[in-house]
């Protein structure tokens, strides 16, 4: 339906070319269990980290650093996100979920709008900047966020819109568009025109046809532009540090550096419980889409 | 060689082509649903624009002016700012501290890209040859990887390499004998801060190129393979004959955004000065213009720099635009 390509789920559903090219032999059969062997070292070593996170979060601070490393939570308890959560300290995470709740939504959605719009320009309009507009949003995501973080930060502070949701919004929503508007082009012009053009035949306008028969056929790819956009807002964390420095206007990511410099190594139980409850909605989000990750950053160079 | 140019052309069945099959004649039939309209399309691309406009571009004007002038925090609370021209540039070119951190830059990033490139390759070539249940496990432990956010990671990482408690140390000790270890300080040692840093960026940057390259990798005809072997080609001649000039392209671009992604490395190696490293020893260009201006409040120089990087990535990435832009046949 969208020329998008989806790698890790061509793991699943089409095993390579390759392997038909080299069935067959009993030396195989050894390599192949010693590659199987070697996958599950390398399965180990990917998640081990995701695991001890949430493990150590898992733990009381004594057995965390105690002189034992549990490598289960025996001693299982909440207590770390409780302190986490409830903590009324100087920095509390309560509002700062709730910031980077509201500036990742709002950055969302009206990215997805106004996104929607220019890729409907480019892919169904001919007209005379359409090359250098795609060209601008190309280069735009090439240019490094810490060479204009001061830049920026001058810019809303020159609107008054420091530390201010509305500040942080504009922001993430220029920082998500380029990246959002790339992969929204590549949805629609996978839809193909012929579809609108037969509509147009049975009496539709034109507008009428793209949003009766495009639209509805767009959904799949505006959830998955969506989510990448939540996952990228959501992880930000330079823009966010130099923008919203106050406490109750921090975002989760500076409120976790906060937590980590204020609590330094004696608390890594509770900053682990952060580190938690600020990685979990990227990772459920991250696996529903994961399929069309790739797909903004090298469509065409994986056409298939 | 002309039998496996035709047997390629089914083998990428995409919307496109579909789109392609039904329009007779040819030519480019994506384009012929474009209209060639006035009005509309501005209209639709102006919220975009101005957005843009607002965030990147004037900021970015802006980078360039300040880093012209002599801008600190007098200039921060009204003071009007001196133009020194190229005074900025002098400064920071003549610099030891910005070739130390230039030099340290273009290393750290040399060295991850590298051990991303060879690790991916590896796993991608594996993930072929894997029995399906295996390969899924793969999968599946490498997206966990991928899904975590930056910030975190390094947290963790850094926790696991804690010099009194982590799970690192630990291992070291108690399962390998290596009492050197015991409350080992992994981050004082610029080199060894490296390494860990290395390894976090590392881990996090494999899964992409790994399943990028895969994807390529099962579009190389198996029956070519088979030819190739029939004729009496190993393993590696293979890979270096047939696999790698398939994968090329792909190859190409995966290594241009890790090296673009690399160089801009800030958050791993900030976070990971907050645990335990030595500011001035391991600044990184990102984390060095972050240092310069925000908490040394010397704008000036801080945008001398901060323009500096953003030619040098610039330039590295035209190669990658120009190829994107060359596939996507706009």
């Amino acid at each position: 339906m969208s020329a998008a390509v989806t790698p890790t789920t061509r793991a699943v559903t089409a095993p390579g070319s390759l392997d038909r090219a080299r069935r067959g032999g009993g030396r195989r059969r050894v390599t192949t269990w010693l590659l199987s062997a070697l996958s599950v070292v390398l399965f180990v070593l990917f998640v081990f980290p995701v695991y001890w996170m949430v493990n150590t979060s898992f733990q009381p601070n004594n057995d965390v650093r105690g002189s034992e490393v549990h490598f289960f939570p025996d001693n299982f308890t909440l207590r770390n996100y409780e302190t986490v959560i409830f903590d009324p300290g100087r920095t509390p995470f309560l509002p700062a979920a709730a910031n980077s709740l509201v500036v990742t939504l709002l950055t969302v959605i009206i990215a997805l709008v106004f996104a929607f719009l220019a890729s409907v320009a480019v892919t169904r309009f001919r007209f005379k900047s359409r090359r250098a507009f795609i060209l601008t949003i190309l280069v735009i995501q090439m240019i490094p966020g810490e060479a204009m973080i001061v830049s920026v930060f001058r810019v809303v502070d020159g609107w008054q819109l420091l530390n201010t949701i509305a500040g942080l919004t504009i922001v993430y929503i220029a920082t998500v568009l380029p990246f959002t508007i790339w992969t929204l082009r590549g949805f629609v012009n996978g839809v193909p025109v012929e579809l609108e053009e037969a509509a147009m035949i049975d009496g539709c306008s034109r507008a009428g046809a793209f949003w009766r028969v495009t639209f509805p056929l767009l959904a799949p790819g505006l959830i998955a532009t969506g989510v990448f956009g939540f996952i990228q807002a959501w992880n930000e964390f330079i823009m966010a540090l130099v923008l919203n420095a106050r406490p109750e206007m921090m975002t989760l990511p500076v409120w976790l550096r906060t937590f980590l410099v204020a609590n330094g190594t004696t608390n890594w139980a509770g900053i682990m419980a952060g580190s938690t409850l600020m990685a979990i909605p990227v990772i459920v989000f991250f696996l529903i889409v994961q399929g069309r990750m790739t797909s903004g950053l090298v469509s065409g160079a994986v056409k298939g | 060689m002309t039998t496996v140019d035709q047997d390629l052309e089914p083998a990428a069945p995409s919307a496109v082509e579909g789109e392609r099959l039904t329009a007779p004649g040819g030519g480019k039939p994506q384009r012929r649903g474009r209209r060639a309209a006035g009005f509309t399309p501005y209209a639709l691309i102006t919220p975009a624009i101005i957005v843009l406009a607002a965030i990147v571009g004037w900021p970015l004007v802006q980078l360039i002016i300040t880093s012209f002038q002599e801008f600190g925090r007098a200039q921060v609370f009204g003071a009007p700012p001196n133009w020194v021209w190229f005074d900025n540039y002098i400064d920071v070119f003549t610099d030891p501290v910005f070739y130390g951190v230039l030099g340290r830059t273009l290393l750290f990033a040399g060295a991850c890209v590298l051990v991303t490139m060879v690790l991916s390759t590896l796993i991608a070539l594996m993930l072929v040859r894997l029995p399906k249940g295996f390969r899924m496990l793969l999968t599946v432990g490498m997206l966990l990887a991928w899904a975590m956010p930056a910030l975190t990671a390094t947290i963790v990482w850094g926790w696991m390499f804690d010099t009194a408690y982590g799970v690192i140390n630990y291992a070291l000790v108690n399962w390998f004998g290596l009492a050197e270890f015991d409350q080992h300080q992994w981050l004082i040692n610029p080199l060894s801060f490296f390494m860990v840093a290395g390894i976090i960026v590392v881990w996090g940057a494999v899964p992409f190129a790994a399943f990028t390259l895969y994807a390529g990798l099962t579009q190389v005809p198996g029956e070519v393979l088979e030819a190739a072997q029939l004729d009496g080609a190993g393993g590696f001649a293979r890979f270096r004959l047939i696999i790698f000039p398939y994968l090329k392209p792909i190859f190409m671009i995966v290594t241009m955004l890790q090296v673009i992604w690399d160089l801009k490395v800030f958050t791993q190696i900030f976070a990971l000065q907050d645990i335990g490293g030595i500011r001035a020893q391991t600044n990184t260009l990102g984390v060095y213009i972050y240092q310069t201006s925000i908490a040394g409040g010397d704008f000036g120089h801080g945008g001398a720099i901060a323009v500096i990087t953003a030619v040098l990535l610039m330039a590295i990435s035209i190669y990658y635009i120009r190829q994107v832009l060359k596939e996507e046949e706009l």
